[in-house]
């Protein structure tokens, strides 16, 4: 037998080039469907993960997909605004607690998350470093971001605009980066947070003033023109100084929210929640993202099938590649054969060493995609985690 | 050593028939066989080695009768007994020197390497000229010199019978000489018996006898040359 490998390893040693080629195709063909199938499994694991641990979600009208997408991952388009209105609904209600949600603005590219101190809690999130937020605009920073941006407590972050060619809209916040949670394998790593009052802020519901200017709300038609005009020249900071010139305008039931994590008593009472939700005329709707998440990886699953297809034609076809050229060398080496036959070699013994070719170039093909496999493994969390949060 | 009677050998439907009345080989003795393409000179090789079958007659190597043997006990025969040199060298590109040489203990489960048989293919080697290319890949030897590694490659399971089928067609008339002179110098040192087919009419000074197929089959007795 070991004759038999050494001029195996001998022929598929000698013809590097075309070893390599096949090496590439068959190792390919093991590791495109195995990576795909270990992606979507931790994928599914990740997103009803996620799911499971958010009872339920109150938002807009709309995209079932795109409310939970956007309450759990602070992913895709904000869904339309309801108000705050729909949280005091909730907690009157007696049937649930509510954690209001604003994610529809971003710091350098990342979702800002305004919320209240319970969405810590609940969510189960410890500060790394700094501490709290303490007062208006001030910031604490997902794992995630704090490691791409490159900030930590004493640092400042700037809210971004939502139209850049709005000249007449809110100022960017410069906003007080005070901690940084600890890390959490969710989409709270990709999240700048703070409280719901600075977002108000960065929508332009509430603002400040220069203390120095002596300017008041006495006048509010001039109130309003020269915070326009402070817009076109510089972006707002809340410090010492001006932080109780602070203030918003308008009913605070009236601020808008982009979703709401409903945190139901018990069974019966997420029931009667969902139920109040079921009519036409609410403007809101209420969903359970465990079915929804569920809904969601049907598609994926199809879709899975329709690529475990593919996978098996790919695999034919290169499985049908392999044998031609396992057929073609044969033809091209039949005076090899004819010649081994001649000094003492049996019929049995030359297709031996074709087979050991053959199971060679599978072994090293193998390996080959288990390395790939392995390291796939190593950084698929990380790009889940980039992916969905 | 090698006898053969009434001997007749067909491949299928061809036009051609080799029939050989009677034909005897003495141990240690080297014939020369000649005769014009096609009038089975390389069939009768392969038919004494066993790599064919006589549809008829008899062939006897030693006291072994090819003809009554099973396809392993052939292979087993070829093994032990006969050493192949053929006209393009057939050696494999992707061996080298040493291991084409050792082809016959690579492929063979029964034969195992041992420092005797790494041994012998050095002394081989250095005998024939080639004892500083065994490292080497085929692609990287001249002519001559593959040849005589083809030959080092008959010569080292110390074959009881030679049989080489125009070992010199691809080389020049002083390869030639020297490569001739080099075979049968070493199959004398180890009482091998040589039949190889020529075509070149220089050589047969240096043989024992020779044999013209076409008179032997036409005679119905062996002919005798030289």
């Amino acid at each position: 037998m070991s004759g038999t490998f050494r001029l195996a390893r001998r022929y598929i040693g000698y013809h590097r080039v075309r070893t390599a080629i096949l090496l590439a195709c068959i190792a390919l063909t093991i590791y495109l469907p195995v990576a795909t199938r270990l992606g979507i499994n931790q994928f599914q694991r990740r997103a009803i993960r996620r799911a499971q641990s958010t009872p339920l979600v109150i938002g807009a009208k709309g995209s079932r997909f795109g409310l939970v997408i956007h309450a759990l991952h602070f992913r895709g388009d904000p869904p339309e605004a309801i108000t705050m209105a729909e949280v005091d609904g909730v907690d009157e209600s007696g049937l649930a607690e509510a954690i209001p949600l604003l994610a529809r603005f971003q710091a350098r590219g990342h979702t800002i998350a305004g919320t209240t101190a319970r969405y810590y809690e609940f969510r189960q999130l410890s500060i790394a470093r700094g501490g709290p937020l303490k007062r208006l605009g001030d910031c604490v920073l997902g794992a995630r971001v704090a490691r791409v941006l490159g900030l930590g407590p004493g640092d400042r972050l700037l809210s971004e605009p939502e139209n850049v060619f709005d000249l007449t809209g809110p100022s960017p916040l410069n906003m007080s980066v005070v901690g940084v949670l600890n890390p959490a394998r969710s989409a709270d790593d990709d999240a700048v947070f703070t409280d719901l009052r600075t977002t108000w802020l960065i929508q332009g519901i509430g603002h400040g003033h220069d203390p120095l200017s002596g300017e008041t709300d006495s006048d509010d038609q001039q109130h309003q023109h020269k915070a326009s005009k402070a817009n076109l020249v510089q972006s707002a900071e809340v410090n010492d100084e001006n932080l109780h010139t602070f203030h918003f305008h308008g009913e605070p039931d009236t601020f808008p929210l982009t979703a709401i994590i409903a945190l139901p008593r018990d069974e019966k009472s997420e029931t009667l929640l969902m139920g109040q939700y079921l009519s036409q005329e609410t403007a809101a709707q209420a969903l359970k993202p465990v079915d929804v998440v569920g809904e969601l990886m049907e598609i994926v699953l199809r879709v899975r099938r329709l690529f475990d297809i593919g996978t098996v034609l790919m695999g034919l076809v290169t499985a049908l590649l392999v044998a031609l050229v396992m057929l073609l060398s044969l033809r091209l080496r039949s005076a090899e054969m004819e010649m081994m036959f001649k000094l003492g070699c049996s019929r049995t013994t030359i297709l031996r060493i074709q087979a050991a070719e053959l199971g060679l170039v599978l072994a090293v093909s193998m390996m080959i995609a288990a390395v790939f496999l392995i390291g796939t493994a190593a950084i698929l969390p990380s790009l889940i985690d980039r992916l969905i949060g | 050593m090698i006898e053969i009677s009434n001997l007749e050998f067909q491949y299928g439907d061809a036009d051609f028939r080799l029939r050989i009345p009677q034909l005897s080989v003495a141990v240690g003795e080297k014939v020369a066989i000649v005769g014009p393409s096609g009038s089975g000179k390389t069939t009768l090789l392969m038919l004494i080695a066993g790599v064919q079958v006589a549809e008829r007659g008899a062939i006897r190597v030693g006291d072994r009768s090819v003809a009554k043997m099973d396809d392993a006990e052939r292979r087993s025969f070829r093994i032990s007994n006969i050493g192949f040199v053929f006209q393009e060298f057939e050696l494999l590109d992707y061996l080298t020197v040493r291991e084409n040489i050792l082809l016959p203990f690579l492929i063979n489960d029964d034969l195992k390497i041992d420092a005797n048989v790494q041994a012998a293919a050095d002394q081989l080697a250095e005998s024939m000229g080639i004892a500083g290319k065994l490292s080497r890949h085929p692609k990287r030897l001249s002519q001559g010199e593959r040849q005589r590694a083809a030959i080092c490659r008959a010569l080292i399971t110390r074959p009881r019978v030679l049989l080489a089928d125009e070992p010199t067609g691809s080389l020049d008339p002083v390869a030639t000489d020297q490569i001739v002179q080099l075979l049968l110098v070493r199959a004398s040192e180890i009482h091998a018996t040589v039949l190889l087919v020529t075509h070149d009419h220089r050589l047969l000074g240096q043989f024992d006898r020779t044999i013209d197929l076409v008179e032997c089959q036409a005679a119905g007795a062996p002919a005798e040359a030289s």
